[in-house]
């Protein structure tokens, strides 16, 4: 079967929209409805964050969703099997996982690989790993699970970086916008435009999606015109911490993003 | 050396730089420059110059007598609680901050636990008139008060550490954050050997003055640089790493890390990392820690703020793993004990992180010609509110 990122990257370069939660936030059983909300209302990925205690690249929106999914008892195993529950209920859109390396090291990286594409993931962002140590440990055994995987760079990032990043990668970039732990933001400065336009003159070989600080269907549009699409994080944890009714907040808030790209 | 980081920064299966990319550019750029930094003339200079007339290096290896006929062995003690500020912490962040000012930085952040490395920060940073933030756990600033009002008194900015367990891991957390936040005109002062590499090998060359000085002044007592045994407590693991330095290679010389037990190792109040911890990455490298199952940090306990860290450098977790050096654990009653101990024998009320280094004298069996070196790394001042409500004096 094909990737179902680079799938849609093949057939999409416009507007597309990922959108990243907390696997067992709100409450512990909420990762595969949200999932399907999700898809239902239009989303182009889900990526489902898996919690850690200490998430250092995380602003307080995300770290507390962290918190709360630990206390609800999440863990890798169980968000594996919410994966593999996600698939059997029809959701057919790219899932990546996001995690700091401590958990997926503690259920050993090679077996989370193996195990995480047998339950339906396309893709991982492990934002805390090397370079060099995916490129000479890891790199093959995700080439044979048909795993892609996602590094982040930054504005300060050099281009030389940029090239070498990449070179390694599979499926696209995360261009996170702005030199800033995650949480949502008002608007793009003219050094962040200049970033994107470099970006784009750099004719690079993965597209990018553009995320941090992406908060409406505003700077979704605006972050969306300078890349592939965009990603919405905390913005998105926002709504699901103050919704009573997960589906139809859900599908008001992605069609409200989507629309105006639509029209 | 052979126990040197490698030249990616490895110790064996440990270390490494595990960081986020947003964190990566301000890492490689002191990577690639603090080799050449601490190299260069003017750098030696200053850093040397301020140790002696600033700090008041060389520090005292003192001969505790009555100790040493409590011991039953010669006891020497390397007396880094009359640094200034109180504790060897001082020692890196003077290192630091001249490394910040070849960088070009203008702004200096900095995490603590106890407040000693705070302290020792806010001092540099006050006597380079640089700014200065320091991120700290809200339960540590109300249980060390004092050391928040020197901070302060110094012109520092201190930040209440709010997420997770308000303690030293979180306050290291928001330091990271803040550095992401604060690129380009920011340098993060760590207080121990932890972090992405190159910290922990920056901040051990640092500390490897108190080994290096030990050397000279055992040749000048006893007429030999080499000691039977060294012994030092290890949180993260600085003055540990200072100690042990410049004696890794000579295998005769018995090394010592003292950990924190708390109420006993499997109390499930303990800070014994190598006892309880497993490989692991956090705060940028690869090293033991104390986790759960699922790979989520453990929050420490011991009653020694400074020695309460879940992880170890990962320098002492490969000297651990090769078997280079003991580790042996002290509980809270055993160092209050040892500490209240050497006030009586010696006059000398040692902070209760040093005093886990001195308990653990007790577990061993010496020859009565043994020469034993304790790194007696900061003084008790800022302890004696605990050492009073701990009573029993």
């Amino acid at each position: 079967m094909k990737n179902r990122i680079t799938s849609l990257f093949a057939t999409t370069k416009k507007d597309i929209l990922n959108v990243f939660y907390t696997a067992g936030f709100p409450a512990l059983h909420d990762t595969v409805p949200i999932a399907e909300a999700l898809a239902a209302a239009g989303t182009d990925i889900i990526e489902i964050g898996i919690p850690f205690s200490d998430p250092v690249a995380d602003g307080p929106t995300i770290q507390q969703s962290n918190k709360v999914a630990l206390d609800n008892g999440m863990n890798v195993k169980l968000l594996l099997e919410q994966v593999a529950t996600i698939r059997r209920k029809g959701v057919n859109i790219p899932i990546i996982l996001m995690g700091y390396l401590n958990p997926v090291m503690q259920y050993g990286v090679e077996k989370f690989i193996v195990d995480a594409a047998q339950a339906g993931v396309d893709g991982l962002i492990l934002p805390d790993m090397p370079v060099y140590e995916y490129e000479e440990e890891y790199k093959a055994l995700f080439e044979q699970n048909n795993l892609c995987n996602t590094f982040l760079i930054s504005p300060t990032t050099s281009d030389e970086r940029i090239r070498r990043i990449d070179a390694v990668t599979e499926g696209f970039i995360y261009a996170v916008a702005a030199s800033s732990t995650t949480g949502a933001k008002s608007d793009f400065t003219s050094d962040q435009l200049a970033y994107f336009d470099k970006l784009n003159k750099m004719k690079l070989s993965n597209p990018f999606l553009i995320g941090f600080g992406i908060s409406n269907r505003d700077t979704f549009s605006r972050a969306a015109a300078h890349g592939a699409g965009a990603i919405i994080g905390s913005a998105f944890i926002n709504l699901l911490k103050s919704s009573t009714n997960l589906q139809a907040d859900i599908r008001q808030f992605i069609e409200g993003i989507k629309q105006p790209s639509r029209v | 050396m052979k126990y040197a980081v490698d030249n990616r920064g490895y110790y064996g299966r440990f270390g490494g730089a595990y960081i986020p990319e947003m964190l990566y550019p301000n890492v490689e750029e002191l990577r690639t420059r603090y080799l050449d930094i601490l190299q260069q003339e003017d750098f030696r200079r200053e850093f040397d110059d301020l140790l002696r007339n600033y700090v008041g290096r060389p520090t005292p290896l003192y001969h505790a007598k009555r100790l040493s006929e409590a011991c039953n062995a010669h006891v020497y003690l390397k007396r880094e609680d009359l640094c200034h500020t109180g504790a060897h912490k001082v020692n890196n962040t003077i290192g630091q901050i001249l490394v910040a000012k070849h960088l070009g930085k203008q702004k200096i952040i900095a995490e603590t636990g106890a407040g000693q490395h705070g302290v020792a920060t806010a001092t540099v940073c006050a006597l380079m008139g640089m700014e200065c933030i320091v991120y700290m756990g809200e339960v540590d600033m109300a249980r060390q008060r004092p050391n928040v009002e020197r901070m302060r008194i110094l012109g520092a900015t201190v930040v209440p550490a709010t997420s997770g367990s308000k303690t030293l891991k979180d306050a290291t957390n928001e330091a990271m954050r803040h550095w992401i936040n604060n690129p380009t005109d920011t340098h993060y002062i760590i207080g121990s050997v932890v972090g992405p590499h190159p910290y922990p090998d920056m901040v051990a060359r640092f500390q490897s003055v108190i080994s290096e000085e030990m050397r000279k002044q055992l040749e000048e007592a006893v007429g030999n640089p080499f000691p039977d045994y060294v012994f030092a407590c290890v949180g993260g693991g600085s003055n540990a790493a200072g100690a042990f330095y410049h004696y890794l290679n000579d295998e005769h010389v018995n090394l010592v890390a003292v950990e924190a037990a708390g109420h006993g190792i499997h109390s499930g109040e303990s800070a014994a990392t190598t006892a309880l911890g497993k490989p692991g990455v956090l705060h940028g490298s690869k090293t033991l820690l104390m986790q759960t199952e699922d790979g989520q940090v453990i929050e420490p306990y011991s009653i020694s703020a400074g020695l309460d860290y879940p992880g170890i450098g990962p320098m002492h977790a490969h000297l651990f793993d090769v078997g280079r050096v003991k580790f042996v654990s002290a509980t809270d009653d055993e160092a209050m004990k040892a500490g209240i101990e050497l006030g009586r024998l010696e006059g000398i009320i040692p902070a209760i992180e040093s005093a886990h280094a001195l308990a653990a004298l007790k577990q061993f069996e010496f020859a009565s010609d043994d020469v034993v070196v304790v790194n007696l790394s900061g003084r008790g001042d800022k302890d004696l509110e605990t050492y009073i409500r701990w009573g029993k004096y």
